[in-house]
């Protein structure tokens, strides 16, 4: 009989403990509530903002799928006095000579003609609205929209396509037959109004009108300020580095090739020293929940002397004490970090949702959530565990 | 799988039989000094198996020391403690975990049971650090409770049980590792009379079946009804008499 029980395994069995420390949790349930809610909020505002700059980013690669990463813009630069050039009248014909360029458009900008919604409007209230003139299927580069009306038709009568800002600048949402707007002293008819352009957000802020007819109109120079163009896919690079010399042979430097796509990669990333602020948040919260998980298991310890000096009269060694409490505490904060992961996650889905964005959480993300609260848990619960471990037997008893 | 190591490991360790030369306890020349305080002044005694002695004495005769010393939950300044063959004073804290595990069963005035738990699960606990898996755990302490007349309490909570069923329940999880040695500490002083009464025959009938008893209380009403009393006065043993309705 005693030598069947000296052949039997010690120790508590990590189940044992787990059970042990459900049950300890269980019993002061109002004070592990709150100590966990800590633990919830730091872990879900950190995977919240992971969350949401991930989301962010994919919907962000999946606006470059559709628009794709071939387009390049070219604009002019500076001559060796400092002046500013100007690109030649054929730039669009002279780009798409070209055989790494696909198709080609561009836009001129057209100075001292304001944009208004009524002849009544004074001329210096000007709106913020520009006036370009469009060389090229400009929609079919840029892989643009209209949200209501349509591209210029075919016919000379003028007629005016807006850009989302300026539309909205002007009070026009849909596009009738009717819809007009005053340019330049004339009665200009509304074609359409486009979405939002990613790739070439100066134009959302345009009223565009076609090049033939608006020299004669609103006196257009003829000389694009703005080109674009789609290069092969495979040849962007290259195309990028030659496009200067096409349109200007002679001094290259005097134009600015730059590939939109890029400064839209670019502008995300500045966003990202955003996201490390709030990670910074995040991580506070962790530590305050930390804190709480701490006080909470010095307290508990306090509370449950005569239990530990049972424990201990039962035959429970320190080493058996201390790892109660220690799972104990990592149960706490583990509790919390699975709350809070859950909460991370449902305010990434919703806000990403609202957004029109994937939703995209970082398995990484919530790993290390969950690591963080064992982690937390562990250093939470040592000095507690110790604590409690290290009291007399007779002493623990004595209360 | 034992090998030939762990034979070598435990015949160092191990504890040996319980029913050595001596008694389940013998204390020798013990005294227990806390500060200018002296607790015990002394003391020498043996309980053999199959024994149910009471320790009684007034408060402040160091009766609380002798159950510390007696349940290896203390050392001895000096002299001599063993139990079930181990000698206390030269055991380090995980030995003497392990003896009370094996060999040592407490009950406490005051139950000391976990209050979440069923009377079924309180009991289980006392075979938590035996090494004795869930399932046989809960399977004995049904036996255990049943033992004490508690089979119709099993699934109840200490709230939904009287002080005496309580006392019960901390009972059965005393003896639910089948010590060597019961350790019962003022065991009816939160009880009342026929409660009490109640608990001392449950403590008797124990006893008949082969447990070693010990009981410390200050009362002598109680420690009349048992059949080998030890007077403690100021730390020292001042009658050690047996007889009487034992």
């Amino acid at each position: 009989m005693r030598a069947r029980r000296e052949a039997r395994r010690r120790g508590v069995s990590s189940t044992d403990l787990v059970r042990l420390g459900v049950f300890g949790l269980r019993t002061r349930p109002t004070r592990v509530l709150l100590s966990a809610l800590g633990i919830a909020i730091g872990i879900a505002a950190m995977i919240a903002v992971v969350g949401i700059s991930s989301s962010s980013q994919a919907a962000l690669a999946r606006v470059l799928d559709d628009l794709g990463t071939n387009l390049l813009q070219v604009v002019p630069g500076e001559d060796a006095a400092g002046e500013t050039t100007t690109l030649p009248a054929d730039g669009v014909a002279l780009l798409e000579r070209r055989d790494d360029v696909e198709q080609a458009a561009g836009v001129g900008r057209v100075t001292g003609r304001n944009v208004y919604r009524t002849d009544l409007v004074p001329e210096a209230a000007s709106g913020g609205i520009t006036l370009d003139a469009v060389q090229g299927d400009l929609l079919e580069v840029l892989q643009g929209e209209t949200v209501s009306g349509g591209w210029f038709a075919a016919d000379d009568l003028p007629q005016v396509v807006l850009g989302s800002t300026a539309a909205a600048t002007l009070g026009i949402g849909a596009v009738d037959a009717d819809t007009r707007v005053w340019i330049g002293g004339r009665w200009v008819a509304v074609a359409g109004v486009l979405a939002p352009l990613p790739l070439a957000p100066e134009l959302d802020s345009s009223a565009l009108v076609p090049a033939s007819g608006a020299d004669a109109a609103f006196g257009f120079a003829g000389r694009p300020t703005r080109l674009y163009a789609r290069a092969d896919p495979t040849r962007v690079v290259e195309a990028r580095d030659l496009l200067a010399a096409t349109l200007d042979p002679v001094d290259p430097r005097r134009v600015q090739v730059s590939r939109p796509s890029d400064a839209l990669a670019a502008q995300q990333a500045t966003e990202s020293s955003f996201t490390a602020l709030l990670l910074g948040v995040g991580g506070v919260a962790l530590l305050v929940g930390g804190i709480g998980v701490a006080n909470t298991m010095v307290i508990t310890v306090l509370e449950r002397r005569g239990e530990v000096g049972v424990r201990r009269a039962l035959g429970a060694r320190r080493r058996d004490i201390r790892r109660q409490f220690l799972v104990e505490s990592l149960l706490l904060s583990l509790a919390g970090g699975a709350v809070g992961v859950a909460l991370g996650c449902s305010v990434t889905a919703v806000f990403a949702a609202t957004q029109g964005w994937p939703v995209v959480i970082p398995s990484w993300a919530a790993a290390g959530g969950l690591l963080a609260t064992v982690v937390i848990g562990g250093v939470s619960g040592i000095h507690p565990a110790g604590r409690a471990a290290r009291m007399a037997p007779t002493e623990a008893l004595a209360t | 799988m034992r090998t030939g190591a762990d034979e070598a490991t435990r015949a160092s360790s191990a504890p040996t039989p319980a029913v050595a030369s001596g008694g389940v306890l013998e204390m020798r020349g013990v005294t227990k000094v806390h500060g200018d305080v002296v607790a015990l002044g002394g003391v020498d005694l043996t309980v053999h198996a199959g024994e149910l002695v009471a320790v009684v004495g007034p408060s402040g005769s160091g009766k609380s020391t002798m159950l510390n010393l007696m349940g290896t939950l203390d050392r001895p300044s000096t002299g001599s403690v063993r139990v079930a063959g181990h000698e206390v004073g030269s055991s380090d804290d995980d030995a003497l975990s392990r003896l009370r595990s094996e060999h040592i069963g407490f009950v406490f005035q005051h139950f000391h049971l976990a209050s979440g738990a069923t009377a079924t699960e309180n009991v289980a606990d006392g075979l938590l650090y035996s090494g004795v898996r869930r399932p046989e755990r809960l399977e004995r302490a049904r036996r255990a409770l049943t033992r004490v007349g508690l089979g119709h309490r099993l699934d109840h909570r200490p709230h939904e049980l009287s002080g005496g069923e309580r006392q019960r329940v901390a009972i059965a999880r005393a003896v639910v590792g089948e010590p060597t040695l019961l350790l019962a500490d003022e065991p009816t002083g939160a009880l009342d009379s026929r409660s009490g009464a109640d608990v001392v025959e449950l403590l008797r009938e124990l006893n008949a079946s082969g447990t070693t008893v010990v009981v410390i209380t200050h009362d002598l009403d109680l420690a009349d009804r048992l059949p080998r009393r030890v007077r403690l006065r100021d730390g020292v043993i001042v009658d050690d008499s047996s007889g009487g309705i034992g």
